[in-house]
């Protein structure tokens, strides 16, 4: 996991030039849309918000949700940290969607062949050794690109520098388990519409406690029921039958003898 | 052939009207694409379809597997008579499950992959395996019926064989897959609004899932009495409504304990939508029908249980829909109305699980010895009524002969 790469976006430093937009759109091939609405077509948008411009994208969680909970493993958290989509497993129950608390999926709703959609990280890019599009036309270094480690420090790093400049929490160091995109901030960032109540434990492991029950409990309720239906079957044979049992007649004649 | 009588009366049209209307939407749906049939959006992902046709209509079909656990794992006879309407609906209510959800996936086509593609993590996968494998066991529960009436008694013997086991596995599969529509949710603690957001959902969603099949029993046997004059086992709806209270109640103490331990009372006088249909679930849902299934002149009253269970039904109903839509809206940031094509569609499902059913019961052996003699007239004519020997034997002789193990 150490060598697993992040980006780390430092509100402070974007200014809202949208290049980081328009190089995703280059590279994914997607139209510009009018109103830059996070949608199948825009993996990433731009949210302004207390005079701040605020990156949004997949997070590319470290126990991501979506590849919990489908059923048919379409998604992968893959050794260099993208989480990425497999459209040719993909059933379109749209539980990631569902479940995903970032609520970063979106989908293709007008095809008869729909696809989930979002940031994959640049993944092919990063196989050939570059960096992801967004990272490298981002002109201020507010998506800053590199292994989950060495961003951490340069967070760190710039938070002690200039405390005054930055509140003391990086978001997504440890939120819902930890994430590959991590945030700095000038302000609070409940303020800015992230998700303030997500526990820092993975979420995959609530429904882990659950489902590895299952065995054990499918094995002894089983047995229960089984034992159960034949105490009771058996016990209405004795009753119906006027016969007396094998032990009855055993002690019958050991009293006659 | 089916012969039906058509006359066209007040019922048929509305179902022809329903029928024409979920038409009309599945061609848009399957032409256009999920977006131009539903409200369904990327901030709101799961709507009607999922919330009520699947989550909710699985819940209401637990009779099946309730009563055959009762009658065959208990051997509670008493339960006979309501054996096996409770498999009809069961039956009827996962096909048309099933039906409901190729309509609502984006690739209904790749239904089998869950097969292939297992993910044993994803509490989908694993409802998903239930739902299929129950979906089979409610089909060799049902099959003898259909065998008695064909008059195949090899087939029907070598199953009796297997009752048992095939009973057994129904039962488990259905406390996990009842349950796991709950552990669905167990992943949204960030999401789902605390009222329906608990640890224990996995729990609150078997006993509120049997629950309600009991109430679906009773409300069956008294809709199919007043519509086609079948016997009402008052008597066994009695002793159903026993055990309904007892599940009520057990999860009444289950709820105040988890809100107990969770400490989210500050929120129960809140003004909020979610607060309205909160009470509106717990009041009218729970402790309404605990109030009268408590008072013994109303729990013996045949309209007495009806009603009680007409309330249970509809809490459930309330508490499935608060959990897959409601609860959901605060955390997206949206409010979500389903269009008119998925109520359409919904309404077409629910209009064809009735059809079905009166359909069912008029030609196989379901319900006992008709009350009616205008019915028992036209079973003459056509000889599939006859009740099957051994649910008449039982239901003609005062003291019932231990009923015959082949029997399903």
């Amino acid at each position: 996991m150490g060598s697993q790469n992040a980006f780390l976006i430092d509100l402070n430093l974007c200014i809202g030039c949208e290049a980081c937009v328009d190089a995703c759109k280059a590279e994914n091939s997607h139209l510009t849309t009018e109103d830059g609405a996070f949608s199948a077509a825009s993996y990433t948008t731009l949210l302004e918000k207390e005079d701040l411009y605020i990156r949004r994208m997949c997070m590319h969680c470290e126990y991501p949700t979506c590849v919990s909970v489908c059923p048919v493993g379409a998604f992968e958290k893959t050794d260099l940290g993208p989480v990425v989509y497999h459209y040719e497993k993909c059933m379109g129950c749209r539980y990631c969607m569902q479940a995903c608390p970032f609520n970063v999926p979106t989908y293709e709703w007008h095809k008869t062949k729909p696809r989930v959609q979002k940031c994959h990280m640049c993944i092919a890019r990063q196989r050939v050794g570059q960096i992801p599009a967004c990272a490298e036309a981002c002109p201020t270094g507010a998506t800053l690109f590199g292994t989950r480690e060495d961003m951490l420090k340069v967070a760190r790093q710039r938070i002690a520098d200039e405390p005054d400049k930055y509140i003391s929490h990086i978001f997504g160091e440890k939120e819902a388990g930890g994430t590959s995109v991590l945030y700095l901030s000038p302000v609070p960032f409940e303020k800015l519409g992230f998700p303030s109540n997500l526990p820092n434990a993975p979420l995959p492991n609530l429904t882990w406690e659950v489902l590895s029950q299952i065995p054990r409990f499918s094995v002894a309720a089983a047995v229960l029921f089984y034992g159960v239906w034949w105490i009771i079957d058996r016990r209405i044979e004795i009753d119906q039958s006027n016969a007396p049992t094998e032990v009855a007649k055993l002690i019958q004649k050991g009293n006659e003898q | 052939m089916i012969k039906l009588p058509f006359k066209i009366t007040f019922w048929r049209a509305l179902l022809a009207f329903v029928w024409m209307g979920g038409l009309y939407a599945l061609v848009v749906r399957f032409t256009q694409g999920l977006g131009a049939a539903t409200n369904l959006s990327d901030k709101f992902p799961w709507g009607l379809w999922v919330g009520f046709d699947v989550v909710t209509g699985v819940g209401l079909a637990a009779g099946g597997f309730t009563i055959a656990g009762a009658v065959y794992v208990l051997h509670l006879k008493q339960f006979y008579p309501v054996l096996r309407p409770a498999i009809l609906t069961a039956f009827l209510g996962y096909l048309l499950v099933i039906v409901a959800l190729l309509i609502d996936l984006g690739h209904p086509l790749r239904i089998y992959h869950p097969f292939l593609m297992r993910n044993p993590h994803s509490v989908m996968f694993e409802v998903a395996m239930c739902v299929i494998f129950y979906t089979a066991v409610l089909t060799l529960e049902f099959s003898p019926i259909v065998f008695e009436r064909l008059g195949w008694k090899k087939p029907r013997e070598w199953l009796s064989k297997v009752t048992i086991p095939i009973v057994i596995l129904g039962v488990i599969l259905s406390f996990l897959h009842q349950s796991s529509l709950g552990s669905l949710y167990l992943i949204m603690p960030s999401k789902l609004y605390p009222f329906w957001y608990s640890p224990m959902l996995p729990i609150f969603f078997l006993i509120s899932a049997i629950a309600a099949g009991c109430s679906m029993v009773i409300l069956e046997s008294h809709l199919s009495f007043q519509a086609f004059g079948h016997r009402l086992e008052i008597n066994v709806l009695r002793h159903l409504g026993r055990v309904l209270l007892v599940l009520l109640a057990l999860y009444l103490v289950l709820k105040i304990q988890d809100f107990m331990t969770r400490d989210i009372w500050n929120l129960m006088l809140l003004p909020r939508m979610e607060t309205l249909v909160f009470w509106l679930e717990l009041l009218l849902g729970i402790v309404a029908p605990i109030i009268m299934l408590s008072i013994r002149r109303i729990r013996l009253s045949t309209t007495g249980l009806y009603v009680a269970s007409v309330f249970t039904i509809a809490g459930f109903l309330f508490n499935r829909l608060n959990v897959t839509i409601t609860g959901m809206e605060a955390s997206a940031g949206i409010h979500y109305v389903p269009s008119w094509m998925e109520i359409m569609v919904t309404l077409a499902i629910v209009g064809t699980m009735i059809f079905l059913f009166a359909l069912v019961v008029r030609y196989l052996p379901i319900f006992g010895i008709p009350l009616n003699h205008k019915s028992s007239a036209a079973a003459r004519s056509a000889p599939l009524l006859t009740p099957s020997p051994q649910s008449a034997e039982l239901m003609s002789a005062s003291t019932p002969p231990y009923w015959s193990k082949e029997d399903c």
